[in-house]
């Protein structure tokens, strides 16, 4: 029922229901967002598109997507825990290297992860469906779908104590839905890591 | 066909590179990054076997880090980079 990549003779290939399908879009469509750099003024440009979303979208965009997009030429590790995640830095007790290697590296890891979810947007059909993906696709898929994991985690409070979190929240706390998405995440990514294995 | 040699002396040109470029690429833990995608970075990025690779991963897994890497202060920038780019939390260091 979860579904699920496995390796075939024509490429990697996985079905997905159309519930899936816009939740996994929407995480992509959330980090896209998150790691954009057109800064403050394309998000408030958003708001139309916003509301023509359902209320479940909406919800998802408070678990990943709640914060500004950083300044990107800020060159400083970005406040927000989950671009903190995804951008982190390159030294950690060197502020002075740390800033000068962000100002080198982040604008084209910000690009990488956009161009990953570009090609994850553009081979998940919104309405469900078969997915087949070259060996290079399937790459960019891994590396999205583990974007989305690390800004949920983040979110979630994910701790090496994962059993925990999840006995701790009751069924009516709404980030148990979000702990069920985050754990089928990592089960598709572990699918995808073993049909590229 | 030939046959590998039964030992090999340590270069000793090996050792002055270290010390001529102390740099270190370290990975710390995490608890979101999947075990089975770490290894599968370490294979892709540094071309180790999955024995080394699952090695490095378990160190990280364990010990909280590992140094996947050594040599020279832009090459280790580089696998920082790259590393980011899978999203692994990866620093360079001057000592481990």
């Amino acid at each position: 029922m979860l579904g699920g990549f496995r390796a075939t003779a024509r490429g990697v290939t996985a079905r997905f229901a159309k519930p899936q399908a816009t939740i996994l879009r929407d995480l992509v469509e959330q980090v896209v967002e998150l790691v954009g750099t057109d800064g403050p003024d394309a998000a408030a440009g958003r708001a139309p598109a916003t509301a023509a979303r359902d209320v479940e979208a909406e919800e998802l965009d408070a678990m990943v997507g709640m914060s500004e997009p950083a300044d990107p030429d800020a060159a400083e590790q970005p406040d927000d825990p989950v671009l903190a995640r995804l951008l982190p830095d390159g030294y950690r007790d060197d502020p002075d290297a740390a800033r000068e290697f962000r100002a080198f590296t982040e604008s084209g890891l910000r690009s990488a992860k956009m161009a990953a979810a570009a090609t994850v947007l553009g081979t998940l059909p919104p309405g469900g469906g078969r997915v087949k993906l070259s060996t290079e696709q399937a790459e960019a898929w891994l590396r999205s779908l583990n974007d989305v994991r690390l800004a949920l985690g983040v979110r979630l409070g994910v701790t090496d104590d994962f059993d925990g979190l999840n006995e701790e929240l009751s069924s009516d706390d709404p980030r148990s839905a979000y702990v069920w998405i985050y754990q089928w995440l990592a089960y598709l990514q572990e699918s995808l890591v073993l049909a590229l294995s | 066909m030939s046959v590998a040699p039964v030992e090999l002396d340590r270069p000793e040109a090996d050792e002055q590179a270290f010390i001529d470029q102390p740099w270190l690429t370290i990975v710390w833990n995490d608890p979101i990054n999947l075990m089975t995608y770490v290894t599968y970075v370490f294979q892709r990025v540094f071309g180790y076997s999955k024995a080394k690779a699952e090695k490095l991963m378990l160190d990280v897994h364990h010990k909280g880090k590992a140094v996947v890497a050594s040599g020279a202060r832009e090459a280790m920038e580089r696998n920082a980079e790259t590393l980011h780019g899978y999203g692994l939390w990866a620093t360079v260091s001057h000592d481990a």
